[in-house]
């Protein structure tokens, strides 16, 4: 058997015991850039990059393998991983806001979550106060005769999250878009470490509240890798069912949103309806809309009555009937389909380098998901297809869509099928270990890092939303398009404020 | 005395343009929103909202000019008056002579060059983008009104309203290839100078988006309340200019007794309610077009104006 170069990497490193379930290795600088090497080549995709005090993690994904890497910066410092994977550059401007560890040789260094408002930097590191009126941020510049600036945001005329968009146009034609996030953070880092593990599954539960059962369960599968505790079986289906409920609310509301961005209300108002009976069912059977806090780690907190059942019969019934009558409404709806079809286009190069997870990748032709790819269960005794297209525009993510709610559909019914009898919840030892989990949300893959001391409580926790690789695509696919299809660009992506500003 | 009556008829025409134009974006509101399944607010709700933005205090950007200022009155002046000049149930009003066809694009072209004066004035860029685009939609849209105009006033011989509704209410002008043709064309420089979908989306929150609703972003309180009765307005006059013109028929016409005049009226209010009602039709089952698609759409309206009056100098019998 060939060795991999994941598996070379961390093989040249020092393998830390109790991190489970994928390896994770303290690595020398040099196996550091060999790994930066590799990211930049395009071998291995980047999971995520965070830090805690003294120390830099990678985690990184070779086909189907996921390892971690660790670097100690004695000095303050690690190589920039930035400066050659452009993936990497936002991960490392928050590193640099929350503990102060410095990437060497990175290009951009300005700020990314902190603007200056904390009242203290680097408040998961040497926690200096600050005072005074927040410097200002440079923006990135682009010159040219009849360019001009359009700032929108972070206060939108719609009930959305909060971000700041820099338009440079010229005319109507968008030379530039700059993103500018962070609005939106609240330290939930700072506030995992040292909290029980009742109080850190609900912080995470509330990281973004639209993918609250997916972060609930990477986190509960990160505490339950790091104790190395089994969780009842039943209790895997009901998250599995759980999570495609959440999948499925999501798109259908998306669906119906992206629409209304063209003007077709009449799609909103439909799909409207439908994702109000999906939660409607989640807060009949599970006693919330959202689902928020019925995941916990060790099991789950609620059971599926034999009247809860009935209903979701029923429920996926509807769903069957109306969603293919949208959807054959979206595909003949022409003057939606010259909005959509073109427009936002992603490149599948891109989407090669960026790894971004969910619709956005699906859509360039990037297959990659956490429920095959990983296959935690159940979703390894679950029968499914993941949709992929290869056109990366607007109408590719709306199909992505499309396809991933009516296999949703096929997987609940499975679940249905085949739900076992028993305990729904397991206790958690109090042991300390590390612990590592992949979840796929609706937006993407959620990665979730767990640290955990030996009483059981959090020593540290980092979660990483799916838009932190996705973000920075909308700001490519939005070039050369209109100012104007902006909105629709920005929908068909609809990352997380929330869950990326942490 | 017959003076008297004349005026206090004229007057009861401008007080029922105005009193009328909420009621219509009520309607197509309501409609629209029923098409979707939804409840929508009241048919009454554009007047509750007229009445609660005159209440409001004015907030004025720092950098706002006296032009700023004097935009709404101006705008919501000529609205009214080019509004009112449409005959609606009655022709031959003691003002029709005015109501020149040319004199009311005139007016809404005032109307228009002072609003996207204003939409630039605060320096904000979605004024900006709001009045570059609506300037782009005017300098396609006007044209294909005036070729419109060209092809009535070939047909009826004058480009007076009153004239024209006359002529063609009584003389049997008949069913004519070039009207055909100039109604389309009326019908979509209509959506576009109301800015509805697919031109521009009078409902959205998102102000990358917008035209019309970007130029107007800046204005609160009783500024915006005459705007928005002056869009009200605009609507109310291109689905009267339409029903005069193409559908003329009951026209109550000069001297006519009160039956006749409220059979008119009637009839009119029943054109407005069809109107409204094709209007939420149309938007609802089509979505937005691109901006760079408003060009095709107006040249589509300015070539069918354009071959309207080219075919009435090829014959006068289409």
């Amino acid at each position: 058997m060939t060795v991999t170069q994941l598996q070379a990497l961390i093989g040249a490193g020092k393998a830390v015991e109790n991190h489970r379930p994928v390896p994770r290795a303290i690595v020398s600088e040099s196996t550091w850039r060999e790994a930066i090497g590799a990211l930049a080549a395009e071998r291995c995709s980047l999971l995520g990059l965070w830090a805690t005090p003294g120390t830099v993690h990678m985690a990184v994904c070779e086909g189907s393998e996921i390892g971690v890497l660790s670097l100690d910066c004695a000095d303050g410092h690690f190589p920039s991983v930035g400066a050659r994977h452009p993936p990497a550059i936002r991960l490392e401007r928050a590193i640099a806001d929350l503990t102060g560890l410095e990437a060497a040789g990175a290009q951009d260094v300005r700020p990314w979550l902190d603007h200056g408002k904390w009242g203290v930097r680097r408040p998961l590191g040497d926690r200096i106060e600050t005072d005074g009126p927040p410097p200002p941020y440079p923006f990135l510049t682009a010159e040219g005769a009849g360019l001009h600036q359009i700032p929108v945001g972070p206060v939108h005329a719609g009930v959305i999250e909060p971000g700041h968009f820099r338009f440079t146009a010229n005319g109507e034609t968008v030379v530039r878009l700059e993103e500018r996030l962070g609005y939106a953070h609240k330290g939930i880092e700072a506030l995992m470490a040292g909290a029980d593990l009742e109080r850190a599954a609900k912080l995470a539960g509330r990281v973004s509240g639209d993918s609250t059962v997916a972060y609930a369960l990477a986190f509960a599968r990160a505490v339950e890798a790091a104790t190395d505790c089994d969780v009842p079986p039943r209790a895997l289906y009901l998250r599995a069912l759980m999570a495609e409920l959440e999948r499925i609310a999501n798109h259908l509301g998306d669906i119906g949103a992206i629409c209304n961005d063209a003007a077709f209300a009449i799609m909103l108002a439909h799909c409207a309806v439908l994702r109000e009976r999906v939660l409607r069912f989640a807060a009949d059977a599970f006693g919330h809309r959202l689902m928020m806090d019925r995941i916990v780690p060790g099991g789950v907190g609620t059971d599926l009555g034999a009247e809860d059942v009935t209903a979701l019969r029923g429920l996926i019934k509807t769903i069957r009937r109306d969603f293919p009558r949208l959807v054959q409404l979206y595909d003949r709806t022409a003057s939606l389909q010259d909005r959509t079809v073109g427009t936002g286009h992603l490149r599948p190069e891109l989407a090669r380098r960026f790894a971004p997870g969910g619709f956005v990748g699906r859509s360039a032709g990037r297959s990659f998901d956490a429920r095959m790819t990983v296959a935690y269960p159940p979703y390894d005794a679950l029968e499914f297809a993941v949709p992929t297209r290869a056109e990366g525009d607007v109408n590719a993510r709306v199909w992505v869509r499309i396809e991933e709610v009516e296999q949703s559909l096929g997987i609940i019914e499975q679940i249905l099928a085949s739900l076992p009898a028993g305990d729904l919840i397991r206790d958690i030892p109090a042991r300390g270990g590390e612990g590592l989990a992949l979840v796929e949300g609706f937006r993407g893959e959620v990665l979730a890092w767990v640290r955990l001391s030996d009483d059981g409580t959090l020593a540290h926790c980092h979660l990483r939303d799916p838009s932190w690789f996705q973000w920075p695509l909308l700001e490519a696919v939005i070039e050369d398009n209109i100012v104007a299809d902006f909105p629709l660009c920005n929908k068909s992506f609809n990352c997380s404020y929330s869950g990326h500003d942490l | 005395m017959a003076v008297t009556l004349d005026f206090i008829i004229q007057a009861f025409q401008m007080v029922l343009v105005l009193a009328l134009a909420p009621l219509l974006t009520g309607l197509v509101r309501k409609l629209k929103t029923r098409l979707q399944r939804r409840q929508g607010p009241s048919i009454i709700q554009p007047y509750r909202d007229l009445i609660r933005l005159a209440r409001k205090e004015v907030v004025l950007a720092e950098t706002a000019s006296w032009l700023f200022r004097a935009t709404p009155y101006l705008v919501f002046a000529t609205t009214w008056v080019a509004a009112a000049l449409v005959p609606t149930f009655a022709t031959g009003l003691i003002f029709s002579w005015s109501a020149d066809l040319i004199a009311i694009i005139a007016f809404l072209a005032t109307a228009r060059f002072f609003l996207a004066l204003a939409g630039m004035d605060v320096g904000t860029s979605f004024g900006g983008i709001g009045s570059s685009r609506e300037v782009m939609i005017a300098s396609l849209a006007e044209p294909a009104m005036i070729m419109i105009v060209f092809t009535l006033a070939l047909v009826a011989g004058s480009t007076q309203l009153s004239i024209v509704a006359e002529v063609f209410a009584t003389s049997g002008v008949g069913l004519r290839v070039s009207l055909g043709l100039a109604l389309l064309a009326l019908i979509m420089v209509a959506i576009a100078e109301n800015g509805r979908i697919p031109i521009d989306n009078p409902a959205t929150h998102l102000e990358l988006t917008m035209v019309h609703e970007a130029m107007v972003l800046e204005y609160s309180g009783r500024h915006l309340a005459l705007i928005e009765l002056a869009a009200s307005l605009k609507l109310l006059l291109y689905i009267s200019l339409i029903g005069c013109l193409f559908l003329p028929w009951r026209l109550a016409p000069a001297g006519a007794g009160i039956e006749a005049m409220a059979i008119a009226l009637g009839i009119y209010l029943v054109k407005l309610a069809v109107g409204g009602t094709l209007l939420a039709l149309f938007e609802t089952v089509i979505a937005k077009m691109r901006v760079f698609r408003v060009p095709d759409f107006l040249g589509a309206g300015l070539m069918l104006g354009l071959l309207a009056t080219l075919l009435l100098f090829v014959t006068r019998s289409l």
